[in-house]
């Protein structure tokens, strides 16, 4: 059980200092979490808190792999959907 | 209220002075009780004078932020770029202190040092607060400022205190959350993240609270505002009220900076900026008797040297991580300098007109009590080309920015700056010589002269056709006595008894 940072982290620092365990390191090119010592947050917060401070949207997965913010969460800006095909109307 | 007023005709008035502020008094510190006043008065980025003089930075030792808001992206970083919240490299204290002692040493006239992100500085409270505990030791010849969103600041007024920090500046956009949802999508707040309307009334609630308790304490408080057309435009002069009754003692408004490129919400989502005549119209309804932030440069959260340049090229890490600064030695340097400086400021001008922060020339017209007749005049607005030092001293072509400045019987006082180059829009976006002469003409709308020390023919036969008439007569002069001069000539040459469009035809 431990959450994932990728490579979309943009390095802000906002999540190291309030990891309760210590996990989060300020790796290059981007910031990292140790696997071993990732416990989630649980038992000491009810939400993950790089997770929960983190600015950028799917930059944090959780154990299933899916980000914890999904596209949109953050922003209130949709992601692309795939486009419709809208056929011409025959004039009227 | 007069703010009121002002908004509703602001349309009516434009081009004259605020309802509020006209009447005796020319210079806007002068208006400030002397304990306020002898702190602003070398600050560069409070009075217009000072900022001829002195020069700031900016340490980025706080790049984490509490919230989100709509105008910023925490992505971005580009050295070309120059707006707040962007940075080339996050510092850790020790190596701002570093810095900031290398600056202090090499530019003398470098006073006053903030802490302002890319992040915000009291989510940051250690870093920010590490790197101010050592230079008030090391450097007390250097004042301490601070700018923050306001969420962490009451939890943090204490330690702010013991710092002995002149100046904190809470950026307050709203003091309607219904209006602030519209800004701020969340907050981070007590280990949980808090969206919407909800998350508006705690920051709301936090920035007020914050701004009793630091005026409680008497340290001198600045609200930053970012107009957002349709969003808080016509909610400002409320912010603007509310935040001076709590004795903020000056309320700086600035425009929402919002491209695409930038990748903001705002950006993103076709979110217009405010034109430079909304943008002073607005000024103008919250400045009330303080005049004092025109020339605001809204500067990376990196910046150095004096307002409008930025020399952080010049110390990056790699330079003065090896560096030794003998600062006790600096400090007498220092010391030196600013006493030079002070006399300067203080000797009598070589003309006649008076020197202060807010500089009103009075204009030898006789308006009143005599009988020949009054040859019609009205408020115009000039722009200046200038590289600093309070001169006209720049090429047309050269200039990033314009001093925006309003002439009229009543006097000569700068309204803004304008800049035109300024944001880096990628180099697939890099313009060609006669782009960026297109976009120095919409910079300059509204206003019917330009003073610059030369320029080209093409760029003049330009700006006369759109209505702008270019001057390069006062190559050097002193920018008040400059524009003086013209709006004399403009009189003389009968220049307002013609429409604008009359004028245009006639000087094309």
């Amino acid at each position: 059980m431990a959450l994932r940072i990728i490579e979309s982290c943009v390095n802000c620092w906002a999540c190291e200092p309030l990891c309760p365990s210590h996990a989060i390191v300020a790796a290059k090119p981007h910031f990292l979490i140790n696997a071993s010592k990732c416990t989630e947050c649980a038992g000491d917060f009810a939400d993950p808190q790089c997770a929960s401070i983190c600015p950028i949207e799917g930059a944090i997965l959780n154990s299933d792999g899916l980000p914890v913010n999904p596209p949109g969460s953050l922003t209130g800006i949709a992601p692309p959907r795939p486009t419709l095909i809208v056929t011409e109307s025959p004039p009227v | 209220m007069t703010v009121t007023a002002w908004n509703k005709h602001g349309n009516a008035q434009r081009g004259g002075c605020a309802a509020s502020s006209c009447g005796s008094s020319s210079d806007a510190v002068a208006q400030l009780p002397d304990a306020i006043r002898a702190k602003v008065n070398n600050h560069p980025c409070f009075s217009e004078d000072a900022h001829h003089h002195y020069a700031r930075m900016h340490v980025a030792v706080a790049p984490a932020c509490n919230i989100q808001c709509h105008y910023c992206n925490r992505k971005y970083d580009c050295s070309n770029e120059s707006r707040p919240g962007v940075v080339s490299e996050v510092l850790t204290p020790n190596q701002a202190v570093k810095k900031v002692l290398a600056v202090a040493a090499a530019i003398p006239q470098m006073t006053v040092l903030g802490i302002a992100g890319p992040g915000d500085p009291l989510a940051n409270s250690a870093r920010t607060f590490e790197t101010f505990r050592q230079l008030s030791e090391k450097a007390p010849d250097i004042k301490l400022c601070v700018s923050t969103n306001g969420l962490a600041l009451p939890a943090a007024v204490d330690e702010l205190c013991q710092h002995n920090i002149e100046h904190v500046t809470i950026t307050i956009n709203c003091v309607d959350p219904d209006i602030g949802a519209k800004i701020y999508p969340w907050i981070f707040w007590n280990n949980r993240r808090i969206k919407g309307r909800q998350a508006a009334e705690i920051l709301i609630a936090q920035q007020q609270k914050g701004l009793e308790m630091l005026v409680a304490r008497g340290v001198l408080v600045k609200v930053n505002s970012v107009l957002i057309p349709g969003i808080n435009d016509a909610h400002l002069p409320e912010v603007s009220r509310i935040v001076k009754a709590k004795g903020a003692f000056l309320h700086n408004v600035m425009p929402l900076i919002a491209e695409a490129e930038h990748g903001t919400f705002y950006g993103l989502t076709g979110q217009r900026g405010p034109t430079s005549e909304e943008l002073q119209t607005l000024q103008d309804a919250c400045a009330g008797d303080m005049r004092m932030m025109r020339h605001c440069r809204q500067c990376r959260a990196d910046a150095v040297g004096m307002l409008g340049e930025d020399r952080g090229q010049e110390f990056t890490l790699d330079k003065i991580e090896h560096l030794e600064v003998d600062y006790a030695a600096a400090m007498v340097h220092r010391a030196e300098v600013h006493a030079a400086i002070e006399a300067k400021r203080a000797a009598p001008a070589t003309v006649s007109a008076p020197r202060s922060a807010e500089m009103l020339v009075s204009l030898p017209l006789t308006t009143a009590g005599t009988k020949t007749p009054t040859p019609p005049t009205r408020p115009i607005l000039m722009a200046v080309a200038s590289g600093g030092g309070g001169l006209v001293n720049q090429h047309f072509g050269e200039a990033n920015e314009f001093l925006i400045y309003e002439a009229s019987v009543r006097g000569v006082r700068l309204v803004g700056a304008r800049t035109t180059g300024r944001y880096c829009h990628g180099s697939a976006h890099c313009e060609d010589g006669d782009t960026r002469l297109h976009k120095t003409i919409r910079v300059l709308d509204g206003c019917e002269v330009v003073l610059c020390t030369k320029i080209g023919f093409e760029p003049w036969g330009q700006l006369e056709a759109a209505g702008i008439i270019p001057n390069s007569e006062h190559a050097l002069e002193r920018i008040e006595d400059a524009i003086a001069a013209v709006y004399q000539e403009l009189i003389a040459a009968n220049y307002f008894k013609q429409s604008r469009i009359e004028t245009q035809r006639l000087t094309a």
